[in-house]
């Protein structure tokens, strides 16, 4: 049930001649489209990495009117449709909408472009730093903190050799699910962007568009290259994670 | 400054450290607590609460208008349908996995759980792409489909597969730990006081991994119910015929109709709403 699908997609391409499967994968149009996607997606879950360590941060460390809803609130990308998040950023960061009218001014636009997709890969893509740092977080003990203090460390010393070490492995986990997603992801991004090639195209709606025009050979191939990249992500992300467990193991 | 001394509604006040010694925070912590609110707020929270006012924009009527309209009562219908499937799938193949994993060992153990993982890491629209390229017409079981009359794409059938697909691992991951935590030894007991297996299974196990059971139940709901692109791609989005009720957002957004668009937004928004109060609820449950 999982598997056939899959080999049914990598058999289709090993029927394509090399020549043609070169064809396709290095025809401009996808290779901005693989740029587009793959670039925004770094810068994406790279401002979550930071942004998604300092929620967690906040939501561990401090109490506050308000942190039960911020915590809860934090997983709505998680639950929402992507139509419906795509759609609701489209229009709120639109060039008369509530925040996109603040930008405007400043000559900053987001919906139909490139920083409308980022901003899509950041929404979808923040519970997934935020949920992973968070139990590491809670699981260190101040008594650790409290010993740096007393030998003399400053706070940040604190921070960047006791505190930061530990949570590394899941801050590298959690970037690394935020872009597999990132990378993938279809519904948000084809509303909030204009979808024009060379501009704001990502690899997965070229995927739709040449699926929609039968060039079910184009689809193909552009979706084994993304598959392949899913793959790789996941082994990765299993590196990761077993990497953080044994990390965190040790005594 | 005394904490004791400054007014409630200081911001020193108002937040307070949670986990070491400390006893008051510092101008760069209510700094960094700020910022942070700020983030959320401005990335999650106004994109939910919009969602809400472009639903009433033309007030009461216009929502209603939209939610009883003939597209959008398919599309609600359709998506229930495909939901009141792929769940009750789903949770007996996530069972019958994690039991499998948890209590035995076979070769390819590993290799089936990184298998489970793989809907997640997937893009939905290459999901669609691989459906179309095993059920398609050019596809492996095309011919075979085609002349038993049977239609899986653009079809009923095509959209719970691919709705099926990305929803398989929720059940699966949910379950697996709860059932590795829990350990063998009330299920032996039981089995030693002569009880069969499915009594073992239906009393013993089933009650322990109940309340990541629901856990996983409502991810994959608000998943199927949610799910786009993998729909998108193997529906073919014919309005009344095969579109759901994300992809009635869609098309309604891209025809400019926007009310009709935030209403079935406002509809599913609520779902998720409500998955979220619910898996709040449930977690603590998990914990206990």
């Amino acid at each position: 049930m999982l598997l056939l699908p899959i080999l049914a997609l990598i058999s289709f391409t090993a029927n394509l001649t090399w020549a043609e499967i070169w064809r396709i994968t290095t025809h401009p149009v996808a290779l901005s489209a693989y740029r587009v996607t793959f670039f925004t997606a770094i810068y994406a879950t790279s401002i979550n990495g930071i942004a998604g360590v300092a929620v967690a941060w906040v939501l561990v460390r401090y109490r506050f009117p308000g942190k039960e809803i911020i915590d809860g609130a934090i997983d709505l990308p998680f639950a929402l449709p992507t139509a419906v998040a795509g759609l609701t950023l489209a229009t709120v960061y639109a060039e008369n909408g509530w925040l996109g009218s603040l930008l405007a001014p400043l000559g900053i636009k987001i919906a139909f472009t490139r920083l409308g997709v980022g901003l899509a890969m950041v929404f979808i893509s923040l519970p997934f730093v935020v949920r992973t740092v968070q139990p590491v977080l809670q699981e260190l003990e101040p008594e650790l903190e409290e010993v740096a203090w007393c030998m003399g460390a400053s706070r940040w010393q604190t921070f960047r050799r006791v505190i930061l070490p530990p949570l590394i492995p899941a801050i590298l986990t959690g970037v690394a699910l935020g872009f597999s997603r990132a990378v993938g992801e279809y519904g948000s991004i084809v509303i909030i962007a204009g979808n024009i090639p060379f501009q704001d195209l990502i690899a997965p709606v070229l995927i739709f568009q040449r699926l929609e025009q039968f060039d079910y050979a184009g689809a193909a191939v552009i979706g084994t290259v993304m598959l392949l990249v899913s793959l790789g992500s996941l082994l990765i992300i299993n590196c990761l994670q077993s990497w953080g467990n044994r990390i965190n193991q040790r005594p | 400054m005394n904490p004791k001394n400054i007014g409630y509604l200081h911001p020193k006040k108002l937040i307070q450290p949670a986990q070491n010694s400390q006893t008051q925070v510092s101008n760069f912590e209510v700094a960094l607590v700020v910022a942070v609110i700020l983030f959320v707020g401005l990335v999650l929270f106004v994109p939910a609460a919009n969602i809400f006012v472009g639903a009433f924009r033309n007030g009461w009527s216009g929502f209603s208008r939209a939610v009883t309209s003939p597209e959008f009562l398919h599309a609600a219908k359709l998506s229930l349908m495909i939901d009141a499937i792929v769940v009750p799938v789903s949770v007996i193949f996530g069972i019958v996995t994690a039991l499998a994993i948890a209590r035995h060992q076979f070769p390819g153990r590993t290799l089936l759980l990184s298998i489970i993982d793989l809907p997640f890491s997937i893009s939905p629209v290459v999901v669609g792409l691989m459906l179309v390229l095993l059920y398609g017409r050019q596809g492996w079981f095309g011919p075979a489909l085609e002349s038993a009359n049977i239609r899986i794409l653009f079809a009923f059938p095509g959209m719970v597969l691919a709705s099926a697909f990305v929803c398989m691992p929720f059940v699966a991951r949910e379950v697996l730990p709860a059932l590795e935590e829990i350990g063998t030894e009330q299920e032996e007991a039981a089995k030693t006081m002569g009880a069969n297996d499915w009594q073992t299974f239906w009393r013993v196990t089933l009650p322990s991994i109940r309340w990541s059971l629901l856990y996983g139940i409502l991810l994959t709901n608000a998943r199927s119910m949610g799910e786009f692109g993998a729909v998108a791609v193997v529906s073919g989005n014919i309005i009344g015929k095969t579109q759901t009720l994300p992809l009635f957002v869609e098309e309604m957004h891209v025809q400019y109709q926007t009310t009709a668009s935030y209403s079935a937004a406002v509809v599913l928004g609520s779902l998720s709403f409500v998955t979220l109060v619910f898996k709040k609820l449930l977690e603590a449950k998990k914990t206990k």
